[in-house]
């Protein structure tokens, strides 16, 4: 153990902070100022002891080293493992989601509130080819800003590096009550497995207990391949079915039925109403005796299928937003926008389509017509949205419709794909400003809504256009028609 | 330092030129061969004159299994490689058939070992397929870092914490960190003639201070390659396998 007034490689200790069982924390002043408060975290065990507290830290120095963002702490220096193994890193003063435990059970708009910034941070992270491993209460922090920052990256895995902690004898690593099945049996590079132990959290979160209690031996960490958990609204019944749904899908044993991605979740929780509610949701019962029995048989024999890497599983699971203009449309542009999707649909085996219009914001006082109230309104361009999307004929968990309000449509739009984190918005293209060859040529006066978004989107923009149907008028030919 | 790795060339002018030309371009100072420079492909006597002016310099140049062939010191080559190493023989001058002749069959800088196929029995030529025979091969390097080829794929063993050697598949242009207090056995995958289905050139860029290793993916014009292999009337399958890569 260190004191105050210690140093080590220029960091002076000014007080412990934590003493965990693998690692002591202490805050210190750093050599050179780094702009935020740094802590330095040493393992418990000797020097070139072998032993996981070390190898860990190794694996937290690779992955702090390849991750960049405001989800994992800045990494400040690293010791040399063989003389003296340390973390020097940027301090996150919190507070960690461990503090709201003591006051689970949580109403859902609270637990919306602190899973959303958390289940962003985690898909942030797997597209940086990274996988947690060890999601827990204590290893959440949140920043003033409301983002959340995962620490104690030591069991951690990324996809383009080395395994450190990878054996042959397949051990479970991880912390028991929150470890996925397919943790359990050693396989340390599935990114749902992250989802597997949000399902965990949020279901400690809003029902005070644990899904499959703190067992201690592999047999007991076993069960839950085959025992489901008691469903939340069993033990409260105020829990909604809607989030029931998603806590539940998220513990899925077969990780094909969780959600293929962080985003996602963190879309579904942004969309409470619009939660597709299937039998999980509503159930109130264990599975009885006969099921267990056959999952127990099928568990017995289980052995879980190659992980995907991570962005190879984000890139089959999208969300995409699709920009329809519930006003002002262009002819045949809402045909366009319809086939557009259709074809994405057909390619994409996990994909979410989010149908969004934006329209003015309402006065408080209404308006002098009152058939032009707000919420008329909004639900008069929810119609339209709907009546647009049923000819695409899609199952209802994979689309959903939104009209937001913001007198900026392009801001909007912009807004909705940030926060939600979408792979590709689809938009109608603006109209045809000038093709000589059709006979059209008029310079454009204002910059359109698509123009923008495509200059600021920070992920893929397809702009679609219906097939040309202006045809250029032509000479008529000697005993020939006139060209239309 | 930046010390280019290649290993596998086999005469494949293209490849090699284009893996060098990527590797001055991420600031390689110091390149090192290991071994197999002739064999499969068109073009052995200007590879070996291309890595002959190198060792000039001070690249470290090792054997391989076709090298010595070529240079008439091994005679079990299966089937049509064989016929290859016949064909090649007869590319080469005097000059340049010593030169394979007179390379070693390891080398050792600091803490780095650089062999064709392995460091327990370089000139047997025993592949390392898996953790086994990498830490048979780490072991006998008695080193940090053991770099070599003749497995054409890349992969990186390192010493996990049970003392066996866990397989990595590299990721192209990735800095993989590989800290000296572990040991690491380095397979930089074969420049000349890939066969991990595909057929981009492979070579790798260490640098020891900064303790990174980065294996890189070089396209280069195989066609090219392919034509000169046809047109000298060698086996189509090693054409096919240019451009396909399997």
């Amino acid at each position: 153990m260190l004191k105050p007034g210690d140093e080590i490689d220029g960091f002076r200790v000014t007080e412990r902070v934590h003493a965990g069982g693998m690692a002591v924390l202490y805050r210190v002043s750093p050599p050179r100022d780094t702009g935020f408060p740094v802590i330095m975290k040493v393992p418990r065990l000797a020097p070139g002891d072998d032993a996981v507290s070390v190898v860990s830290l190794e694996v937290e120095q690779m992955m702090l080293g390849a991750l960049r963002g405001p989800h994992v702490p800045r990494l400040v220096a690293a010791g040399d493992l063989a003389r003296q193994p340390y973390l020097a890193m940027e301090y996150i003063e919190g507070p960690s989601l461990d503090d709201w435990l003591a006051k689970a059970p949580l109403s859902a708009p609270e637990i919306v509130r602190l899973m959303m910034p958390l289940a962003s941070a985690v898909h942030q992270l797997h597209c940086q080819q990274f996988v947690h491993l060890d999601i827990k209460p204590s290893n959440v922090m949140y920043r003033a800003s409301g983002e959340a920052v995962l620490v104690d990256l030591g069991l951690g895995h990324h996809a383009h590096l080395p395994d450190l902690l990878a054996e042959e004898s397949r051990k479970a690593v991880g912390s028991a009550p929150y470890m996925a099945p397919e943790q359990v049996v050693g396989v340390r590079c599935d990114p749902r497995s992250d989802i597997f132990a949000l399902g965990a959290v949020m279901y400690e979160l809003a029902t005070g207990e644990l899904p499959f209690g703190k067992p201690a031996s592999t047999s007991g960490l076993r069960r839950r391949l085959y025992r489901d958990p008691v469903p939340p609204r069993a033990l409260r019944p105020e829990i909604p079915g809607w989030l029931q749904e998603i806590i539940l899908r998220c513990l899925e044993v077969d990780a094909r039925r969780r959600y293929a991605t962080a985003a996602q979740l963190a879309f579904d929780l942004g969309q409470a109403e619009q939660v597709v509610i299937t039998e999980r949701g509503r159930r109130l019962k264990r599975q009885g005796a006969w099921t267990r029995f056959k999952r127990w048989l099928r568990a017995a024999g289980w052995e879980p299928m190659p992980c995907p890497p991570p962005t190879e599983q984000i890139s089959t699971a999208p969300i995409v937003l699709v920009a329809v203009a519930t006003e002002h449309d262009q002819a045949g542009q809402a045909e366009a926008l319809q086939e557009a999707v259709k074809h994405i649909a057909s390619m994409d085996a996990d994909y979410r389509i989010a149908v969004v219009t934006v329209i003015r914001p309402f006065p408080l006082l209404g308006t002098s017509r009152p058939e032009e109230s707000g919420g008329k309104l909004h639900i008069r361009h929810l119609v339209q949205l709907r009546h647009w999307a049923a000819p695409l004929g899609l199952p209802a968990d994979r689309l959903t419709c939104h009209v937001i309000e913001g007198s900026d449509p392009a801001a909007a739009l912009l807004k909705y794909a940030r926060v939600n984190q979408v792979d590709q918005i689809v938009i109608g293209a603006p109209p045809v400003m000038a093709a000589p060859e059709l006979g059209v040529s008029y310079k454009p006066l204002l910059e359109t809504v698509a123009s923008r978004v495509v200059l600021e989107a920070s992920c893929t923009v397809t702009l679609v256009r219906p097939r040309l149907t202006l045809v250029a008028p032509r000479r008529v030919e000697r005993g020939g028609i006139a060209g239309v | 330092m930046k010390l280019a790795l290649l290993a596998d060339l086999h005469s494949n002018l293209e490849a090699v030129e284009a893996c060098i030309e990527h590797a001055h371009g991420e600031g390689a100072d110091r390149f090192a061969f290991l071994g197999d420079l002739v064999g499969y492909n068109a073009d052995p006597a200007a590879v070996v004159d291309l890595i002959r002016a190198y060792a000039k310099e001070g690249a470290i140049v090792v054997k391989g299994n076709h090298d010595a062939a070529t240079a008439g010191e091994l005679s079990h080559m299966a089937g049509a490689a064989a016929d290859v190493v016949a064909w090649t023989r007869r590319q080469l001058n005097a000059d340049q058939l010593t030169f394979l002749a007179e390379l070693p069959p390891t080398a050792r800088e600091g803490d780095m070992f650089f062999v064709h196929a392995n460091a327990h029995s370089p000139e047997r030529w025993g592949y390392i397929h898996d953790g086994w025979r990498a830490a048979v091969s780490m072991d006998a390097a008695q080193a940090t870092y053991v770099f070599g080829g003749h497995v054409h794929t890349p992969m990186l063993y390192y010493m996990g914490a049970d003392q066996r050697p866990q397989p990595f598949e590299p990721a192209s242009g990735v800095p993989i960190p590989v800290p000296r207090h572990r040991r690491w056995l380095s397979i930089v995958g074969a420049c000349g003639q890939p066969r991990d289905g595909n057929p981009a050139a492979c070579y790798a860029v260490f640098e020891p201070d900064r303790e990174l290793l980065t294996y890189w993916r070089v396209p280069y014009d195989y066609d090219s390659a392919a034509r000169k292999l046809r047109a000298a009337g060698l086996p189509e399958e090693f054409a096919r396998r240019l451009e396909t890569g399997a």
